[in-house]
């Protein structure tokens, strides 16, 4: 049996399973309920870490759900699938009936349904249903886009009706959300998220990626100029990181500014942001030997990496590595060079010397006090570097779905019916109201209705 | 007069409208009532005022930037909006009823801020915060939090009253009918609903600008959104379901919860958006 064989069988049934709202519902709720897990639970960190967390059995079934990037993960992406499917297929289904309801081949109004409604005021008036008529008439003819006046064997039918394009305000919304998923799924395939860390002075082109160890190479270089970062004088809080840029395609420079969090520099569909920064320490540095049984001192040129022989060729001293900020005792030293020592006689250890204090090494009460000067520190800015070419269509889809949502919840379609009836010594006049079912807001429309109709009645006599 | 004087002030201004709502309630008089809506509308005038002034005691500092910057200033500006959106709501739908149980807030809100734990000193801002969109992404998140705060708060009326008819006379009796408070909550959910779109969407347009990306489902980013979901799911259920009454009621208040969360839970989650 094929599918086109039997039109009302798999298809259609797919397609009334999607076309329920109670679908979007459970959607709605399972979207809801599962993001708490990745709030939770860190997402993106080391697997090593969950190991150690977890525990094995734990770890295993985790991990095979995708709960550590569970946002990304396929049954996550899944049910967003399901949600899209189901917003354009429920919206599909009814726009044909609100259509019909917007364009209308044939448009009538019975006073019926608003005798019936819940939303009424009725009061009495002296003036004749003519007099009335004619008052009313006018003034709601303005302030309805569609009007009409019916007579009665005792009077007049008004009838008004507005809003009926306000009934598409909740295509717009759902529409909204199809640009969004659109726009975040063209971003995932045809964008990229990396970073890259480039010192003063230096430029390059590789951005290494966020997800994945792989880089992407630019077609032109970022130059980092310089980097600057300020605090406020009075509480020491950061205030500022500025970084100077240049964009150099074919070496010549096309492009300059400096950039800030929350200005970034845009280059031909890539981003540049501040993201963070850091510390670097010159390669070459002087080290200062001080004897500690006689006092004196010998200066020794360094460079990272390279060995340098301790005075009277009593071993080497290597400068490792350098940390602008490094724990050590329940404090944290700033701008600390890792050393080795290796002593001619005795075994090899490890030390810290931080640049800013001179006298620490004494603490080791070795032969000498060590401390390294002279040097000058480079500051390198961490740049976040993105291309989203999705960001148009998502942005398309935060405009209409303000405006959807607007439409949808403070305008919406009514109509209104006055009828106004001769009771014999008075005129009795009934304003009511109907608007799509369980639509908050019409009772209160027909109260101020109720009340200007009143009021507008009042002039005849003054008139 | 200071900022923080003219807060504590109104804490007690607010407290006194709490009393005087629920003295008009319980003896069905409508002088204390009155008196209420006047002292609201005092101590909202007031709060205005002070957050005007503290912002101008910024920038007497040298730091100056809009008051919306961190949890003490946030809970200022949220006690603000409820109290307005409440004297609205009264005005509008001349229900006094709302004071009962939006009355509360703003106070219950202003003397939690005053408490030691919360920091009250005018701190500069850091570079993420230093934006234009830090006004608009606060305001309209909280103008929609507590349009939710008021919601909850009819829903909870909803669901305590005795279902049925309730006899006219008994203090329960008084609370409005179902549909005025099942119509009320979804008013106000909408209002919110609204205000809550923007506010992510605001924010999402800042993230992308301040750290590259609109989305990038931080805690907060995502109990927002979780907020919204809830929400979204009440007024599809209401509208397309027919859902109504306690349903509706216990969706309002499960969807305050997530505010909640959203609002105060997130700063036990790591994240870019915990206030420290």
């Amino acid at each position: 049996m094929t599918k086109s064989s039997n039109p009302d069988g798999l298809g259609r049934q797919l397609w009334q399973f999607f076309a329920s709202v109670k679908l979007s519902v459970v959607i709605l709720l399972s979207l809801a309920a599962t993001s708490i897990i990745g709030t939770v639970i860190p997402q993106n960190e080391n697997p090593m870490l969950y190991h150690r967390k977890f525990g094995d059995v734990l770890f295993t079934i985790f991990n095979t759900l995708e709960i550590f990037d569970m946002y990304h993960s396929w049954w996550f992406r899944l049910l967003l699938f399901l949600l899209t499917v189901n917003i354009i297929v429920c919206s599909i289904n009814r726009l044909q009936a609100t259509w019909k309801i917007i364009f209308p081949k044939k448009a009538s109004f019975h006073a019926d349904p608003f005798r019936r409604s819940r939303h009424q005021r009725t009061w009495t008036s002296d003036s004749s249903p003519d007099q009335l008529k004619a008052r009313y008439a006018p003034w709601l003819e303005k302030r309805y886009a569609r009007f009409t006046t019916q007579p009665t064997e005792n009077g007049w039918l008004l009838f008004g009706e507005k809003g009926r394009w306000t009934r598409l305000g909740v295509y717009a919304v759902h529409l909204s959300i199809i640009f969004m998923v659109a726009g975040g799924l063209a971003g995932s395939l045809f964008g990229f998220d990396g970073y890259v860390n480039i010192p003063e002075g230096e430029s390059t082109n590789a951005i290494t990626l966020k997800n994945g160890q792989s880089e992407i190479l630019l077609d032109f270089e970022i130059l980092c100029k310089d980097f600057e970062f300020t605090l406020y004088e009075d509480s020491g809080m950061p205030k500022e990181y500025r970084s100077s840029l240049a964009i150099v395609k074919n070496g010549e420079t096309v492009l300059e500014k400096d950039i800030i969090v929350n200005d970034p520099l845009r280059f031909e569909g890539i981003n540049i942001f501040q993201s963070s920064y850091g510390k670097l320490p010159a390669t070459k540095m002087t080290v200062t030997f001080t004897e500690t049984a006689s006092g004196l001192i010998y200066e020794k040129d360094a460079v990272m990496g390279t060995p340098v022989d301790l005075p009277g060729n009593s071993g080497t001293l290597t400068v490792e590595d350098f940390r602008s900020n490094f724990p050590f005792r329940g404090v944290t030293l700033s701008n600390v060079f890792l050393c080795r020592l290796d002593p001619k006689n005795g075994e090899p250890s490890h030390i810290l010397i931080p640049a800013d204090f001179p006298r620490f090494d004494a603490m080791r009460q070795g032969d000498f006090v060590i401390s390294i000067a002279g040097t000058d520190f480079k500051y390198y800015t961490g740049l976040q570097v993105t291309r989203d070419p999705g960001v148009p269509l998502v942005y398309a889809g935060f405009l209409l779905m303000i405006i959807g949502c607007y439409v949808t919840f403070f305008m919406f379609h009514q109509k209104i019916c006055i009828e106004i009836t001769d009771a014999g010594g008075g005129t009795t006049v009934l304003a009511a109201g109907v608007s799509a079912k369980k639509r908050p807001g019409m009772n209160a429309v027909i109260g101020r209705l109720a009340r200007q109709l009143q009021k507008r009645a009042q002039d005849i006599h003054h008139a | 007069m200071t900022s923080s004087e003219i807060f504590s002030i109104i804490t007690f201004i607010y407290g006194l409208a709490m009393i005087l709502y629920a003295v008009a309630w319980i003896f069905k008089k409508s002088l204390p009532g009155k008196l209420a809506v006047g002292a609201t509308a005092v101590a909202a005038a007031g709060n205005l005022a002070g957050i005007f002034l503290r912002w101008i005691e910024s920038y007497q500092m040298g730091i100056g930037h809009a008051p919306l910057s961190n949890l003490y200033e946030s809970l200022i500006f949220f006690a603000f909006t409820i109290a307005i959106i409440h004297l609205f709501v009264e005005y509008r739908y001349k229900h006094r009823f709302v004071g009962l149980v939006a009355g509360p807030i703003p106070f219950l809100i202003m003397a939690y801020a005053s408490l030691p734990k919360v920091d009250d000193a005018i701190k500069p801002l850091i570079p993420a915060l230093q934006s234009n969109w830090l006004i608009a992404h606060v305001m309209t998140c909280f103008i929609g939090y507590a349009a939710f705060a008021i919601a909850c708060g009819v829903s909870i009326l909803f669901l305590v009253k005795p279902a049925g008819d309730a006899p006219a006379d008994g203090i329960s009796g008084r609370i409005p009918d179902a549909d005025t408070l099942d119509d009320l909550t979804h008013q106000m959910v909408m209002f919110g609903f609204l205000f809550l779109s923007i506010g992510i969407i605001t924010g999402a347009v800042w993230a992308n600008q301040a750290w590259g990306r609109y989305w990038g489902w931080d805690p907060k980013e995502t109990w927002s959104l979780i907020t919204w979901l809830i929400y979204a799911t009440l007024l599809h259920a209401r509208l397309m379901r027919g859902w109504q009454g306690k349903k509706i009621a216990i969706l309002s208040c499960l969807g305050f919860c997530a505010v909640i969360f959203t609002y105060f839970g997130v700063n036990l989650l790591p994240g870019l958006h915990s206030y420290q």
